[in-house]
């Protein structure tokens, strides 16, 4: 996961998938920088 | 006693120029880029009426097909014609789109639709031999105008184009001139929502075979919305559509929560029958212009046809517990609460294992699940994969985890416990719905014993909130005999023994 330490991340989720919030916990953790999250509907 | 499911219908409508006129992504293309290869060739790619209900998933929706017949025909679908496909089905039909514009106008009661006469006159005896268009309706439709005042609205006064075959045939007027939610858009889309909503509610009241006044209350479960400037939400659609349809003693509302609206709306209306308020409800929904084409793009891109070109509708009544049909059992009720969080497995925790636990039941007690039903023949070449089977697995994969199901088992829970997709991309459409019909068929003729429907919404597309949303009922075999068994002697039937004491009582005085 140190692949994601400091570095800005984009998150976009899915409905039916992982949604943003859930991604956005784990790139946290990580030590990622969110700039944007959101979940999107693909359907 | 729980209230029971009477009957469902379910129908589409052909509506291939309203890909192109209507449909967001092609709009929203005709505004950035106007000159594209895409607006082009999107004409060329979509489906005759003939393919169109030919088409398996589409023969599916309206009951020619059962999902597990569906499962069995080689994937993909859309290159594939159905044989014998009919344009009726034993729960509704796939209309074509020139009768469509004249149920549109029926719909109408502000005249905001204007029709061509030649338009009106060549198609107004195939609409009048639609077996549940009835006369009432059929005389709303007018007689027609020429051309050229159409022309003129659409030209010069902003209204929305009607087309049938590439030609312009009418227009829907704006209803105000400056309110934005009274615009020829809104008013087209809203229009659009709810004569596939009067189409859905008439066949409903044929498939349940009751009469149209025993409807007391109608629920729309959409997701459009109707109002003027100082309500934008306003509503109410549900009464509008019981209107045209002719359900003279109901009043309704409307439920509105996204995709997951209709679960909602179920629910609510399983409750309203339950507690006594109204002896029959039906949940209603028309379809939404704005959807056709969505993954447009996509299909023209890998060479498919646009899939994505008919209006989706359906209806099902729910009336008090008549001793035969399914139950909607309000003790089984699944929800994702403001604090579940959005981890999937919260997520499908709140939505399946927690009402079930409260009831002590498995995951696999529950026959058959029906999350989000979309065909993955529309969205697996766009890139969102095969929804019902994501939702399957992640179920599946939460049996394992409660250990009530074996890891090598989780495969075979996907087909046994699940259905392949076959519902339009209709947004609220494919969201659980689509298998109460068949659920209920299904569970008359013993096949399966249990359903669970499972409605899910998106929120956060309203940007009022980060939120999920979502819910869940269980449809199960009629218990009414069993209940009464339960309860021992009715309170009528002890009248009846007192009575029969008397009777005889009398009866030996006399003789004495």
């Amino acid at each position: 996961m140190a692949i994601l330490k400091d570095k800005k991340v984009i998150i976009i989720g899915d409905r039916d998938g992982i949604p943003g919030p859930a991604i956005a916990e784990c790139v946290k953790t990580a030590g990622g920088d969110i700039v944007f999250a959101s979940t999107e509907c693909f359907v | 006693m729980n209230s029971v499911i009477k009957g469902a219908s379910y129908i589409l409508v052909h509506t291939p120029d309203m890909v192109l006129y209507n449909g967001t992504t092609q709009t929203t293309e005709r505004i950035v880029n106007p000159e594209s290869e895409y607006l082009k060739e999107v004409p060329e790619k979509l489906r005759s009426y003939e393919d169109a209900v030919a088409y398996w998933p589409n023969q599916t929706y309206i009951g020619n097909v059962h999902p597990e017949e569906l499962a069995k025909v080689e994937f993909p679908w859309y290159d594939k014609k159905m044989e014998g496909a009919q344009r009726y089905g034993k729960f509704g039909e796939i209309m074509p789109e020139e009768e469509f514009l004249l149920l549109v106008q029926a719909s109408d009661m502000f005249e905001v639709v204007r029709l061509e006469k030649g338009f009106v006159a060549a198609h107004r005896d195939a609409f009048a031999a639609d077996p549940v268009i009835s006369s009432d309706i059929v005389e709303r439709v007018h007689e027609g105008v020429e051309l050229s005042e159409i022309e003129h609205f659409v030209n010069d006064e902003h209204a929305e184009g009607l087309y049938f075959d590439g030609q312009l045939v009418g227009c829907v007027k704006a209803a105000h001139d400056i309110d934005q939610n009274l615009s020829a858009h809104v008013m087209h889309e809203n229009l659009m929502s709810k004569a596939s909503s009067v189409l859905a509610l008439l066949y409903a009241i044929r498939n349940a075979g009751i009469d149209k006044a025993d409807v007391e209350y109608v629920i729309d479960c959409a997701e459009e919305a109707c109002g003027d400037m100082n309500q934008r939400g306003g509503g109410n659609f549900a009464k509008a559509a019981a209107e045209v349809a002719g359900l003279v003693n109901a009043t309704g509302s409307d439920a509105r929560g996204f995709c997951a609206a209709p679960t909602h709306a179920v629910i609510e209306a399983a409750a309203l029958v339950k507690s006594g308020a109204y002896k029959t409800v039906v949940v209603t929904s028309g379809g939404c212009t704005a959807k056709l084409g969505m993954n447009g793009k996509d299909h023209v891109k890998k060479g498919l046809p646009i899939l994505e070109d008919c209006l989706g509708g359906f209806a099902v009544v729910i009336s008090e517990n008549d001793g035969v049909n399914p139950e909607i059992d309000l003790d089984l009720l699944g929800r994702h609460t403001v604090g579940t969080g959005s981890a999937p497995q919260a997520v499908i925790g709140s939505l399946v294992a927690d009402p079930l636990d409260r009831a002590g039941m498995k995951i696999p007690d529950i026959d058959k699940y029906s999350p989000e039903m979309q065909n993955p023949d529309i969205t697996k070449p766009a890139g969102a994969g095969d929804v019902p089977l994501a939702n399957y697995k992640m179920i599946g994969a939460l049996a394992v985890k409660r250990g009530e199901l074996d890891r090598k088992e989780l495969a075979e829970f996907t087909t046994k416990h699940g259905l392949t997709g076959w519902a339009p991309t209709q947004g609220h459409i494919p969201s659980g719905v689509p298998y109460i019909g068949v659920a209920r068929e299904d569970i008359l003729a013993g096949t399966i014993k249990n359903a669970m429907i499972i409605g899910k919404g998106s929120l956060f597309l309203g940007r009022m909130t980060n939120l999920f949303d979502g819910v869940s009922f269980v449809i199960h075999g009629n218990t009414a005999k069993e209940q009464k068994a339960q309860a021992g002697v009715s309170e009528e039937e002890v009248k009846g023994l007192i009575a029969k004491a008397m009777k005889e009582f009398a009866a030996s005085l006399l003789a004495e």
